[in-house]
């Protein structure tokens, strides 16, 4: 079985599942945010129940329109805050304690190895960096889940993506997963579980294996994962409050698909408007001019991140017609950022640095294009209006070339700026 | 109970947030979510249409974000149905989830031309095309989503279980 079919085998309480198999799987974490939960906590008031299935297996996590942008986000919030209260939930996170939800639960030791996880909110699929078994579902499927603690799946086909080589200066996990939508489509691995291998993923760092988790659901996929090795133990053993367990892939496992990449054939990406599928090398980008960079998300947002970034932009300035927004994703981020120096490089590249949210990346609050604006972000979607005006534009990137971008003012390599 | 209306044609990978735009998620109130249905794809397609009407689109319809407030849209906007050649996979859920009638169809999204007058059985999946007379067929709902169906949805199973 594949390391997917496993977890779920064992959740659902069986010896063995296959693809197309109906299952009923326990949840060890359900997650929802201040744009999903509500109407979820509407559901469950209706009915009429005053017991959740663990109360400290939910987590709420306000980061979207937080902090609050305008009354009604700030009522959504509210329905967050007050059902945690009422029903006991410890796990909600309040601006100042929050970050990124796809980036705090890990942080927080919160989702681990062998899990289930899911979340009403589609890159909750982050979390198969850790070798566990991740998917985001709706609102209703939430409320369910808080109630029963149980969700039915159907097992998902597993399509194995095997990176093998070296990897060139400045490709990062980001351009690894755009790469792979590249190649097969935003619809490419629809209903199935993307499992990545090979010794390039073996070689990326923790960060790196989030990025790309978190962007399975771009081509479509149920979940992304990668297989727990020693790095992952050591990332979760200073974090787990709770026992874990550790799947791995059969060497016999059955595949829908194999697909096999070299890293030698892999440039930085940049994915074209308003397809995440859309990309291009870096080297074929051409001059295109830019309005605004973002440096953030639950896409990358992590240290590693903001460490790739700053060692781009240290000792240059933001280009004049550019507006460059920094988001650490979460709190711990924030300040470890600013103790290794890198706000400090923001800063004095006149880039803007702002508290944890999502805003930007959805058109929330925090950066919205005018009409006829082009943004380069690392963030995840550049579908029609997405961060703003349906007439806007966005280009995804890895966190050094849109480094390397807000400084040159347009899509540049980072081996551009000197 | 057949369910009848007038096509309007999308194309492939239709996201959530051309169906409704992340600047309207600080609500979800139905009526205030379908005015702007499907506004970054047709901005004017909701004036255009009529209850009932309904949604004849390509690949991979839904992708993108999980939001619920996608088919809470679409259903408050009084489109009757959503055929297409494939959906992504929480916009199906949340569909079924929610009581939005979907149907799969490799043909029909082929075949029927904008404004043609569509007749959907959703018991058999039988579609019928009133304008240019012929039928298609969508791909049968397996049989634990018409369990979830004939519960009352998921959330009256769960009431079930919990009673």
């Amino acid at each position: 079985m594949t390391i997917t079919e496993k977890i779920l085998a064992e959740h659902a309480g069986k010896k063995e599942v296959s693809p197309g198999d109906l299952i009923m799987a326990k949840v060890d974490i359900a997650l929802g945010n201040d744009i999903t939960a509500p109407l979820a906590i509407e559901e469950i008031k209706k009915v009429g129940t005053k017991n959740v299935f663990n109360r400290e297996r939910i987590v709420l996590v306000p980061d979207h329109f937080a902090p609050n942008k305008d009354i009604k986000s700030a009522e959504q919030v509210k329905i967050l805050r007050e059902f945690a209260r009422e029903f006991g939930i410890t796990n909600y996170f309040e601006v100042g304690r929050m970050g990124i939800e796809h980036a705090l639960l890990p942080e927080e030791g919160l989702v681990l190895p062998g899990d289930v996880i899911i979340g009403a909110d589609s890159h909750t699929c982050t979390y198969g960096a850790l070798g566990a078994f991740s998917t985001g579902i709706g609102s209703t499927d939430l409320a369910a889940a808080i109630i029963t603690g149980e969700i039915w799946f159907r097992v998902p086909e597993s399509i194995k993506f095997i990176f093998y080589g070296k990897l060139k200066k400045w490709v990062t996990g980001k351009d690894l997963i755009l790469y792979t939508i590249g190649k097969i489509g935003v619809d490419g691995a629809l209903y199935k579980a993307m499992e990545f291998t090979g010794d390039i993923i073996d070689n990326l760092s923790m960060d790196g294996r989030f990025t790309m988790a978190n962007m399975a659901i771009e081509a479509g996929a149920k979940s992304g994962i990668i297989n727990p090795d020693d790095k992952t133990i050591a990332y979760v053993k200073e974090r787990a409050k709770r026992d874990f367990k550790i799947y791995r892939s059969d060497k016999d496992a059955h595949y829908s698909e194999v697909f096999e990449f070299n890293g030698n054939d892999i440039e930085p990406q940049v994915a074209f408007p308003h397809l995440p599928s859309n990309t291009k090398p870096i080297s074929e980008v051409g001059n295109i001019k830019i309005d605004q960079v973002v440096i953030g998300s639950c896409t990358n947002g992590r240290i590693t991140d903001l460490r790739e970034a700053a060692s781009v932009i240290k000792g240059k300035k933001v280009h004049k017609d550019v507006r460059m927004i920094v988001i650490p994703a979460t709190q711990r981020i924030y300040k470890m950022a600013i103790n290794e120096g890198l706000i400090d490089i923001f800063l004095d590249a006149e880039a803007a640095v702002s508290t944890p949210t999502c805003g930007p990346c959805l058109g929330g609050h925090m950066g919205v294009l005018s009409e006829g604006e082009r943004a380069i972000s690392t963030t995840n979607r550049n579908f029609v209006g997405r961060m703003g005006h349906p007439k806007s534009e966005v280009y995804l990137s890895n966190p050094a070339v849109a480094a390397a971008s807000g400084v040159l003012g347009r899509i540049s390599s980072p081996d551009e700026v000197d | 109970m057949k369910l009848k209306g007038k096509a309007w044609k999308f194309g492939a990978d239709i996201d959530t947030d051309a169906i409704i735009p992340a600047r309207y998620l600080n609500t979800s109130d139905p009526k205030e979510l379908a005015k702007h249905c499907m506004e970054d794809a047709d901005p004017n397609f909701i004036k255009k249409m009529k209850r009932g009407d309904i949604i004849v689109a390509d690949k991979n319809f839904g992708c993108g974000s999980s939001r619920e407030h996608a088919p809470i849209a679409i259903k408050g906007a009084g489109i009757s149905c959503v055929i297409a050649k494939s959906f992504a996979r929480i916009f199906y859920r949340n569909s079924f989830n929610m009581g939005l009638p979907i149907f799969e169809s490799t043909d029909a999204p082929e075949k029927i031309r904008e404004g043609d007058e569509i007749e959907v059985d959703p018991s058999t999946g039988v579609i019928d095309n009133k304008t240019k007379n012929e039928t298609y067929h969508a791909k049968p709902i397996p049989p634990f989503m018409q369990e979830l169906i004939n519960a009352g949805g998921l959330m009256n199973y769960v009431k079930r279980k919990v009673a």
